[in-house]
């Protein structure tokens, strides 16, 4: 028999859940289209060609700046280790204007560019991720392919408490375990802080898309005789593989989003420097920076600085997809 | 002549004893089935036969397999290589996904060190025209194992087991998750393959059992100690079991009242 009453009840049941998870769902993609519409209104104000040619300029030099010399490269002293740094307001040595050329160094739009930031934040975490990808990697292969050891469970569990470990710890341990030992800021110390943080990320996607490739592709590959090692190489790493890219590029996003580590072990840069064991810039530390900067041209440059970083990360997302996709569709 | 001797081979999951322990002659160039209702352990057992039983986490086993002159489970013997000599087919047909047809089947010839191409094209195409797949995969085997259809895929997977040139041949209802077509292509393919090897398949088709095995090994499970375990209750001639069982449980399971 059909009972109406009941069959209607069950009907707005269903409608008002649905409702409730659309509801919920546009409460979670409200503030992330928040974000990325106000990063691009007032990041795409800094955009010009020198913005991604150039590099810092003063807003007090004049027109035609000398950027070879940029800020002299900051001396490691123990006592003040961010000296130089320029995060500690109120720069005495700012020579005295006038207040008229003030006013005008105050109206001015943004001069200057990030190309140093770009490079540096591309180095640094490139760096990063060549330290945390063999590690990574290989401890998720570990996690998946011996994962009844007892030993696995202790990583897995380290692995958890590691991916929630706040971003300044990974900064502070390598400023004492590096920075503060050789007495000297550098890239590749920044790198290490970012490849704490990268590792456990590969690690567990790692992990996470070799336990879903079926148990039967490997008792397939151990039935001809296969080693374990064998079977992970050949069979089920390739076969997971275009998960596992889909790990290591959000691992990339990570570090190259994080600013509290790089302060503590990169320092920044004013110039363009290729040079590991010297200080660098980056983007994030460039929007960091210029966000707390006293003139609006600064800040419009954060702006620009962080749609950048945005748009770095969106891009190779989408790369690293349409690449996997072809992979998967040419196998199938 | 015997291929295969099974002697008190007794398989356990962890501390649970999951078979009684276990005599049996396998005779080569023969089809021995295995036969029983679901938890009676054949699986189990036909696992044993290759040391793949083990690779379940805690499984292990103790009684010895003899296998031509050595025992399988003697101290000093690599399961790998075991592998290798006792092939297996599982019941999901598996096509290694990353690997096209050809590769599929060259794996295990790879793992054993053959690299020469031409090596491996004869060794290919002899294990593939032996698993009667040649004529319908000559013209794409640079094409995904995945392309196929089930039954193509799971003579594929013997293909794949062929190739090595193993002596015993494991088949783990291979056909139970095929129609009656692909069904009936795995059975004329066992049959012929006998004359070139040893096959023990497990099936819980009696009828599959009565068509195309020489000699049949009845599995039951036995409750009354509490735990269920499984037992050999009775192996013999095919005709023999179907005919005139010696053991009252086979007539009764045969016969559909229990199982």
């Amino acid at each position: 028999m059909h009972n109406t009453r009941n069959y209607t009840w069950r009907k707005l049941v269903d409608r008002l859940m649905r409702g409730a998870t659309v509801a919920a769902t546009g409460c979670a993609i409200i503030p992330l289209l928040a974000i990325i519409i106000y990063v691009m209104t007032l990041g795409a104000a800094a955009l010009s060609p020198q913005f991604f040619t150039d590099v810092y300029q003063s807003p007090e030099a004049s027109s035609t700046p000398d950027t070879t010399t940029g800020e002299p490269a900051a001396e490691f002293n123990p006592d003040d280790p961010f000296a130089g740094i320029g995060i500690e307001e109120g720069s005495g040595d700012t020579p005295a204007t006038s207040a008229e050329a003030e006013a005008a160094i105050y109206a001015a739009g943004p001069k200057g560019g990030v190309l140093h930031g770009i490079l540096g934040t591309l180095v640094i975490t490139g760096v990063g991720l060549l330290f945390a990808l063999p590690i990574g990697i290989f401890a998720g292969i570990y996690l998946s392919e011996y994962r009844h050891e007892r030993f696995a469970t202790i990583v897995r569990f380290c692995s958890d408490v590691l991916s929630g470990a706040p971003s300044i710890v990974a900064g502070v341990v390598i400023y004492v375990a590096v920075v503060t030992q050789v007495k000297q800021f550098s890239a590749v110390a920044g790198s290490l802080a970012l490849a704490l943080l990268m590792v456990p990320v590969i690690t567990r996607t790692t992990e996470e898309m070799l336990k879903l490739v079926p148990e039967s592709m490997r008792e397939a590959a151990r039935g001809l005789g296969a080693p374990t090692w064998y079977s992970s190489f050949t069979v089920v790493i390739p076969a997971a593989l275009p998960g596992i890219v889909t790990g290591v590029m959000l691992a990339f996003a990570r570090g190259a989003g994080e600013t509290a580590p790089l302060i503590l072990t990169v320092l920044g840069s004013n110039v363009i420097s290729m040079d590991l064991f010297e200080p660098m810039a980056a983007l994030p530390l460039l929007t960091y920076r210029y966000t707390e900067s006293p003139y609006p041209g600064e800040n419009t440059l954060a702006w620009g600085a962080a749609f950048v970083l945005m748009m770095l990360v969106l891009v190779m997302n989408i790369l690293v997809r349409v690449a996997t996709r072809r992979r998967g569709g040419a196998s199938r | 002549m015997t291929a295969m001797y099974l002697s008190q081979l007794t398989p356990f999951y962890g501390s649970r004893q999951a078979v009684k322990p276990v005599d049996m002659h396998i005779r080569a160039n023969t089809v021995t089935a295995i036969i029983g209702p679901s938890g009676c352990g054949k699986s189990t057992v036909l696992r044993c036969l290759n040391r793949m039983h083990e690779t379940i986490q805690g499984a292990y086993a103790t009684g010895s397999v003899r296998l031509g002159d050595a025992d399988i489970y003697a101290p000093d013997t690599d399961p790998t290589l075991i592998r290798r000599q006792v092939g297996m087919v599982f019941q999901q047909p598996v096509a290694l996904r990353t690997r096209n047809i050809y590769e599929n089947v060259a794996v295990g010839l790879r793992l054993q060190g053959m690299n020469r191409k031409a090596d491996l094209d004869a060794a290919v195409e002899t294990a593939l025209r032996q698993a009667t797949l040649w004529d319908e995969v000559k013209d794409v085997l640079s094409k995904s194992g995945m392309a196929l259809s089930g039954g193509q895929q799971q003579r594929l997977a013997i293909a794949r087991a062929l190739a090595t040139n193993p002596s015993v041949l494991l088949l783990d209802e291979p056909a139970s998750a095929l129609d009656p077509i692909a069904t009936a292509s795995i059975e004329e393919l066992v049959t012929q393959l006998k004359k070139e090897i040893t096959i023990v398949i497990v099936t819980h088709s009696m009828q599959q059992a009565a068509r195309i095995s020489d000699e049949t090994a009845v599995f039951m499970v036995d409750t009354s100690a509490g735990d269920a375990i499984g037992e050999l209750v009775e192996m013999g001639d095919t005709t023999q079991i179907f005919t005139q069982p010696a053991d009252a449980r086979t007539e009764s399971y045969i016969s559909g009242k229990v199982g």
